[in-house]
């Protein structure tokens, strides 16, 4: 009998946890930004950024999701070239994990021309948030 | 412009990746219904299916094969596939709850054979109905907690 309750159970914890992950993966939350909110520089990056803003992509090798969020990003940044986009390998790069508070693979940060992180996109991006949190940080873009 | 090093990956059909995922959910839920001594057998069997996914590559996944040998050529050609580092990821954390669950029922603690199984048993129902990714989730987690 225990273990019925426990498949049942097992049901139900994914069932929820899996619907609240497929709503709010993927979408960007814009972050507030103040004169002492974090940035990036092309000396922190080791990859210069781009003119108007830039996609800061952390990675994994065992992230699936990861892939597809490079290749979506690529295509954006591909027809725009002052925007760039900086994949990392995120266990190569733990300092800027701690520092951003990264959790999981994929985050994206969008980062304005000045290196401010303007939108913070977790799990495989989706394409029209990109292009919205885009807009919003580089009008002329 | 986009940076990064391409290296070569190993490639899998995600449709048999979702196939792993249901046949392991259906055998953990069997063993626990069954519970720690008439499913033990059942939990052994998947135990060592999760032992050859993680140490000797999916293709040597028992159920990975069956999709291949009896699923797959009854189906089209997929029409993406994924690296085969990830799920080969999720098949070792596999592996590691559910030695826990064996120990849980050899030396009868009954506890901890429900808890180890009923977790690995949410993450085969979340593979196999939202094609969730585990190492995106713990990998990271895991590699800033061992830096500490």
């Amino acid at each position: 009998m225990t273990g019925l309750w426990i498949v049942l159970a097992a049901v139900a914890v994914a069932l929820s946890f899996g619907g609240y992950r497929a709503l709010t993966d993927g979408r960007a939350r814009a972050v507030r930004v103040d004169d002492g909110s974090p940035r990036l520089d092309a000396d922190q990056l080791g990859e210069p950024l781009g003119r108007a803003a830039t996609f800061v992509q952390f990675s994994a090798t065992v992230c699936a999701p990861c892939r597809a969020t490079h290749k979506l990003l690529a295509e954006v940044t591909g027809e725009q070239p002052s925007v760039g986009h900086v994949d990392i390998d995120a266990e190569h790069r733990l300092d800027l994990v701690e520092r951003f508070g990264i959790t999981r693979t994929p985050t994206v940060l969008v980062l304005d021309a000045g290196g401010a992180v303007r939108h913070r996109i977790v799990g495989a991006a989706r394409r029209d948030e990109v292009v919205d949190a885009l807009a919003a940080v580089a009008p002329a873009a | 412009m986009s940076h990064t090093a391409t290296v070569a990956v190993r490639l899998v059909d995600p449709r048999g990746l979702r196939f792993v995922a249901s046949v392991t959910a259906a055998l953990l839920i069997a063993a626990l219904l069954l519970g720690p001594v008439a499913g033990l057998p059942v939990l052994i069997v998947q135990a060592l299916a999760f032992g050859a996914g993680a140490l000797a590559g999916l293709s040597y996944q028992p159920w990975s094969w069956l999709f291949r040998t009896a699923v797959r050529p009854r189906l089209g050609a997929p029409a993406e596939l994924e690296p085969a580092g990830p799920p080969r990821f999720a098949q070792a954390v596999g592996l590691a709850f559910a030695v826990v669950g064996v120990i849980g029922a050899l030396a009868g603690w009954t506890t901890l054979f429900y808890a180890a199984i009923g977790l690995a048993l949410v993450a085969a129902l979340l593979n196999a109905l939202f094609n969730f990714c585990l190492g995106c989730e713990l990998y990271l987690l895991g590699k800033r907690v061992l830096a500490r």
